[in-house]
């Protein structure tokens, strides 16, 4: 496997989009190319190590990409610890964080050595000062602050400079451009507010060349009231965001992609055909879905019945920790079973031993999924995510390890209920 | 491996999940059941109307004759279920082996149920008083006494959230196809044996196969029923009861706290009830929310436990397959275990004493590994007040309580089945006007004794079909009326 060269993304003007100072590259990387330069010089570049033009997308990976991918994942990985422990460019946080260990963080050679570091605890993005997360390397950067959860207390919130724009660019390249035109307008039909998502998804279609419609959703608002048992003021609220979108789409513009939840499409999809009308016929191509609610069932619901086989939709995995894992390309044979694959090396799962969690299990073999953010800007050396999958092996447009079938973890997802009629 | 598909108003679909019915005590897999997602439902449901249709083109004395039909079928048919064909053996040991049901009272249920489909033109008449269905099939119509008038269907479907423990409670929905009305069921996850059992005896029968549909599935599958279906009845807890309470188009059937009340006249009769008592706790191994879960006695408490005890401790786990069988099993792990422990605690509470404890053999809870079973469990309650005096569990359990007749009705709370035993007057008219309680006997009558020709929490065709005005044509004026009267 040759290197594919280092690849501008095919944005008009990416820093006309309010894009990614520093250059992207999309392609299996070499294997040996050494220590790579810091993340705060000009030499860097983002990378993300998917294989845009693999004969076989969903067959098996190669097993010189697959060793290549990992070389290099470990070679990222000593630039990231060095990136971030060194108190000339690390943040507050990690180097006090550091000073409680019974390792060094420096001498860490290899993606295996990130198991050192006991789990992350996402409690710690809770309250501020939120400046302790900024690596020294990045200050003076114009900086957001997103935040997650937040229903009840205290959300957890991120730093981020350009990490947004970085993820949403690379992600764009694996992007069907028959269903995802260039230039084409997007309605981002998903959380608003002080989210990642909302900024994110517009950006990628600016960087694609388009502009993004979006609405007002208030998650924390609907949790709210599922919580307190008020269901039909959740129902009302959907309706709400429905509306805005409904009047987006049938006022005229010319809109063909769309990012939404799958309960969102589910809503959006059905009120097209109550209409008598569809979203193929309103102009949909491609449809860019995240939520693990995205079951088998449903991606085969949702592509069958509410899209009748004639939007494209990709299914995706992500949070604002992490950024945004790709679905392994269709295939029929797969029977609508989606497999997910981080964006390596900028991010990892793993599926991890219920028990143990520095050791994977099997390949098919269930486990909690694990992250790794390897990111300029966040450093998180394993945090066990709130869900389970199975491990699934490496494919072609994706050389590493994937997870499938990813639900809620089972301890948390399990209620007993007793019936007593 | 039988599989039983996702039936969209009778189209079986293949679901991409699935979950396994399984045999408690060995852990085989009885059949794959197919899973709905919400979003199946919520499509089907928008042609809803379509089962309601197929319904109206059947005149509703043909339906009811279906119905009887059907329920010969149901009973003693060889029906297609799913991937497989079934007979009445088949049944009962399938259900049984799901819910922990013993055999024969599977066997019974299917009873029950064959009588309701069979017996449906006096239910009918009964619970419409005597309207003809053909006023309920054309919306309107002139009775005998020469008034018009009209009923509308507030849905054209009835939604069913079933559940996975008590059978019996089938029976509920069976009116519903003769009165031109269709019905998406969501059957329990363990009992997915009716529903799908019945829906093949209805379409031997000649109803058709677009007037039920059935939707195995998640919480949210249920959710979505109760959401879009005009008119639903769901099976839950008391917390499901209170999600819904106050909603006109729910009908929620939770724990029944069932009672027999004794009057102060009949008090020192006690001898003579002990078998209504007992029956009324034991039957159906106490599962039911009409089994009898207090009594409340006047005077003489202690000694009414003392001697309830005495024959309901004899009662032992038996095989399933024995014909003696009279305690279920529970199937899920850790269940028998919490409610113990749970009665345990409350025992701890002054003013309780387990009278069962000193006649049986053993401890209430018997382990058998793969599942287990409580021993029937009578409690002596010396006030209203304590925690025990008014539970419900899913075994034969009772409390009797020491109440003074006087303090009976404002201490009883929610009572779905009242048997009250006293020829006093004045008490039989506060009963009467006594709206905690749903059904009421006055007189001997065991509350597990119904007769289906009474309504059961509501009357299902008042919550089906709404009287309303209907003109065809103006009324004489109110001025030439009185001229001429």
């Amino acid at each position: 496997m040759s290197a594919a060269a280092p690849k501008t993304a095919p944005a008009a003007d990416s820093s006309a989009a309010a894009g990614a100072a520093q250059p992207l590259g999309v392609g299996v990387p070499d294997a040996g190319a050494g220590e790579l330069p810091s993340p705060g010089s000009p030499d860097w570049v983002h990378r993300f190590y998917f294989d845009p033009n693999s004969a076989d997308p969903a067959g098996p990976a190669p097993d010189e990409a697959v060793a290549n991918c990992k070389a290099m994942l470990d070679a990222h990985t000593r630039a990231m610890v060095k990136w971030h422990f060194s108190p000339e460019t690390g943040s507050p946080f990690w180097l006090e964080k550091a000073k409680t260990y019974d390792f060094d963080p420096l001498a860490i050679t290899d993606f295996d050595g990130l198991k050192q570091f006991p789990i992350f605890e996402d409690d710690w993005l809770r309250g501020g000062p939120v400046r302790r997360w900024l690596p020294k390397g990045l200050e003076g950067k114009p900086l957001y602050v997103f935040e997650t959860g937040g229903t009840t207390g205290t959300p957890k919130s991120r730093l981020v400079a350009e990490d947004h724009w970085i993820d949403y660019e690379l992600f764009s390249d694996t992007l069907p451009e028959d269903k995802f035109p260039m230039g084409s307008d997007w309605l981002m039909l998903g959380p608003s507010g002080p989210r990642r998502l909302r900024l994110a998804v517009e950006h990628l279609a600016q960087h694609r060349g388009g502009m993004a419609f979006c609405v007002d959703l208030d998650p924390r608002f609907v949790v709210k009231s599922l919580k307190a048992g008020k269901a039909d003021v959740a129902k009302d609220y959907q309706k709400h965001v429905i509306d805005q979108a409904w009047i987006v789409l049938t006022s005229g513009h010319d809109v063909k992609c769309l990012f939404t939840t799958p309960k969102l499409l589910e809503a959006l999809a059905m009120r097209a055909l109550d209409e008598g009308t569809s979203l193929a016929e309103m102009g949909i191509t491609g449809i860019f879905g995240g939520g693990t609610e995205f079951t088998p069932q449903w991606y085969k619901f949702a592509t069958e019945e509410l899209l009748e086989g004639k939007v494209y939709l990709t299914p995706t995995y992500g949070n604002t920790l992490m950024g945004l894992a790709c679905g392994k390309p269709f295939k029929p044979e797969d029977n609508y079973k989606i497999t997910y694959y981080a964006p390596q090396p900028r991010a990892v799962t793993e599926v991890v031993d219920f028990k143990d969690h520095t050791q994977a299990v099997d390949y098919g073999a269930t486990g909690r999924v694990k992250l790794y953010t390897l990111t300029p800007e966040l450093f998180i050396p394993g945090f066990l995510e709130r869900d389970e999958g199975e491990r699934e092996k490496p494919c072609g447009k994706y050389p590493w390890d994937g997870v499938s079938g990813v639900r809620p973890y089972h301890v948390f997802a399990k209620k007993t209920t007793v019936g007593v009629y | 491996m039988l599989e039983l598909p996702v039936l969209r108003f009778g189209t079986p679909y293949e679901s991409l999940e699935k979950t396994q019915v399984k045999n408690f005590e060995t852990g085989e897999v009885l059949a794959e059941v197919h899973q709905a997602n919400a979003g199946v439902l919520r499509m089907d449901m928008r042609k809803a109307h379509n089962a309601r249709a197929a319904l109206r083109k059947i005149d509703p004395a043909t339906l009811v004759k279906m119905c009887g039909e059907a329920g010969e079928y149901y009973l003693n048919g060889t029906l297609e279920v799913g991937t497989g064909t079934q007979t009445q053996d088949d049944f009962c040991a399938l259900q049984s082996a799901s819910t922990g049901l013993p055999v024969e009272m599977c066997r019974a249920n299917m009873h029950k149920a064959a009588f309701v489909l069979k017996e449906m033109d006096n239910i009918l008449d009964a619970l419409t008083r005597g309207l003809p269905l053909d006023v309920l099939a054309k919306g309107y119509g002139v009775e005998d006494r020469g008034v018009t008038v009209s009923y509308q269907a507030n849905s054209p479907v009835l939604g069913c959230v079933l559940p996975s423990n008590s059978p019996g409670v089938h029976t509920l929905w069976l009116p519903v196809i003769p009165m031109q009305i269709g019905l998406v069921l969501k059957p329990g996850s363990t009992e997915p044996w009716t529903p799908y059992r019945m829906q093949a005896a209805f379409l031997k029968a000649g109803i058709p196969a677009e007037a039920i549909g059935l939707y195995p599935g998640p919480h949210e599958v249920g959710g979505a029923i109760t959401e879009l279906a005009g008119r639903s009845m769901i099976f839950g807890s008391q917390k499901t009861v209170e999600q819904y309470a106050g909603n006109p188009g729910v009908q929620v059937h939770g724990s029944g706290f069932s009672k027999i009340l004794i009057g102060e006249d009949k008090i020192d009769d006690w001898e003579s009830y002990l078998d209504l008592m007992e029956t009324s706790v034991y039957a159906n191994s106490g599962r039911s929310c009409i089994n009898c879960s207090s009594i409340y006695a006047p005077r003489h408490g202690a000694e009414i436990a003392d001697a309830l005890a005495r024959r309901l401790a004899k009662h032992e786990p038996k095989a399933m397959a024995d014909p003696d069988a009279g305690l279920s099993a529970f199937t899920t792990e850790g269940v028998a275990e919490a409610v113990s422990g749970m009665i345990d605690d409350e025992l701890k509470t002054p003013g309780a004493e387990e009278v069962t404890a000193k006649y049986r053999t053993g401890e209430r809870l018997v382990q058998k590994g793969s599942h287990d079973f409580l021993k029937p469990t009578v409690i002596h309650c010396d006030s209203p007040e304590h925690p025990l005096a008014n539970t419900e569990y899913m075994f034969p359990f009772v409390s009797v309580v020491d109440c003074p007749q006087k303090d009976m009705l404002k201490k009883i709370g929610y009572t779905l089945v009242g048997t009250a035993l006293t020829d006093d007057a004045d008490f039989k008219d506060q009963l009467l006007d006594a709206t905690h309680i749903d059904r009421l006997n006055i007189g001997p009558v065991p509350t597990v004794a119904l007769n289906w020709l009474q309504p059961h929490e509501g009357n299902i065709v008042e919550f089906l079909y709404r009287a309303r005005a209907f003109q065809t044509e103006a009324p004489v004026p109110v001025a030439k009326q009185l001229e001429t009267a």
